[in-house]
Formats: C-alpha cells, structure tokens, sequence
C-alpha cells in the first residue's frame, strides 16, 4: 500500500490523492467526497479579503451568534478554547477569525441540515486580539466579536 | 502513521455529542527550530465526520488551530449503535480515519 500512495502521491495532490484512494476502495467514497481547501481564505491578513475569499458576503453584527466557554484572559496563547454557537435559522457555517494572527481565518466548520449550529475548539493566537464569529445563514453573513487578551503568545520560535 | 484519534460520540437528549482528539504536530511554518531554522508548516486542513455514511460536519483548518486539535459538536439524531467516522488530511497528503460507536 506504502509504494501504491507514493505513486498516488506523484501523479496529483491533494484531492486527487483522496479521489485515487476512494477508487481503490481504502477509505470511504462519502468522506472522500469533500470540496477543496479554500487555500485563498486561509492566505489573508485582514477583514475585507478574508470575507472576499469567503464568498463576498457583508456581515450585520448580530447577538444571536454567541461565545461560550470562551477565556476574556487566556495564559497561553497556544491553546485558547472557542466555543460559537448560533441562534440564526438555518445556520450554514461557523467560521473563526482571530483579528491580529499571521492569517485572520482559523477554523471554518461547514454543518448541514440536522447538525447543531454550535462549534467547540482550540485556537493559537499570537497575542491579545479581537476574535470573530462569523456565521452564514440563508446566504446571508452575521458576526459576533469578542476581545480575548493573551499572557503569553502561541507562536512559539 | 499518524497516531488514531481519540473519539467519544454519546447521545445527549435527542443529539449525539461528538467530541474527539487528534494527534498532529499543526506547525504554522512560522516558528523556529533550536537551531534557528524554520520548521515547514504541517498542519490538518481538512476534516469530515460522517454519522454512519451521512455526512454532519465538513471542516477546513488553518495553521491556527492548536496542536493536538480538539473539537466537539452535536448532531440531531443517532442511536446507540450506530456509527461516527472521523477523517482528517493535512497538508502533506496524510491522512487517518477512525471512528467510534455510539453510546
């Protein structure tokens, strides 16, 4: 199998490396069939560009997209705990965006239909930072900000 | 190989709560060795949970998200039995799957 996905890996990247493994039935088809990593969205440094490579929306500010378990103060920049839920009918997606790190996008969680709009994780901040919540709803963009200060920064070198 | 994930998928009310670990060094590419060189980014930047063959979570991740990812999420539904498969792929074309069963 090793000698197999090394010529996998030579004749394409990514996604067709999934697709090459999924036709040769070692990994399932459905979670093979995953849309591209939207490398544009993940490359930018502030609010316009980020939300340009997220599809152009414009976000309304909103109190239905909420954090919880989320530190005001977090010691340790490495690991800082998010948690977003969303109050917004027919929630689509959930996306982090930490205002001030090398790349403002951290996270996008895309949740169909029968998925609950509520999303727990951990995130590097570099330092003390604005943190935003961006959901999309019914093609439409709402956002929740929240300041979270960093002792000790999570870029490590 | 990477090392499996852990993965705890337990109904709560009417949802199934799904909380799960995974093992990843998720390297920025912008910090240093001790010797002062930059160590590449390596990072998960996509992962997919199926609740047995249907799809209920799709996410992509950048190099912020914390070493060793923890994630949690609920989704409608499930029954004790039933099957959670968790998939990730970095940046290097790695790739694991695991799952759990509900209970």
């Amino acid at each position: 199998m090793d000698r197999h996905r090394r010529q996998a890996l030579k004749s394409g990247g990514g996604l067709s490396l999934v697709a090459l493994l999924a036709a040769a039935g070692w990994i399932d088809p459905a979670a093979a069939a995953t849309e591209a990593w939207n490398s544009a969205a993940f490359q930018t440094h502030d609010m316009d560009t980020t939300l340009k490579a997220l599809g152009d929306g414009k976000p309304v500010p909103s109190t239905n997209v909420v954090f919880f378990s989320t530190p005001d103060i977090a010691e340790n920049g490495a690991v800082v705990p998010i948690g977003i839920t969303s109050k917004v009918p027919g929630t689509e997606s959930i996306a982090i965006l930490v205002a001030k790190n090398p790349n403002m996008l951290a996270a996008l969680f895309e949740l169909p239909p029968g998925t609950e709009p509520s999303i727990t994780t951990r995130v590097k901040m570099r330092e003390t930072s604005d943190v935003y919540a961006l959901v999309k709803a019914g093609g439409n963009y709402y956002m929740t900000s929240k300041e979270i200060k960093v002792t000790l920064g999570g870029c490590g070198g | 190989m990477p090392d499996p994930m852990k993965i705890r998928a337990n109904l709560v009310g009417d949802s199934t709560e799904v909380k799960v670990l995974m093992s990843h060094e998720m390297d920025t590419g912008l910090a240093k060795d001790s010797s002062g060189k930059i160590i590449p980014a390596w990072f998960i930047q996509t992962v997919t949970v199926l609740h047995n063959d249907k799809r209920v979570l799709y996410a992509q991740w950048g190099t912020a998200v914390s070493k060793n990812p923890f994630m949690s999420f609920r989704f409608k539904g499930g029954a004790k039995g039933d099957k959670v498969t968790i998939t990730w792929v970095d940046n290097h074309n790695e790739t694991r799957t695991d799952s759990a069963i509900v209970g």
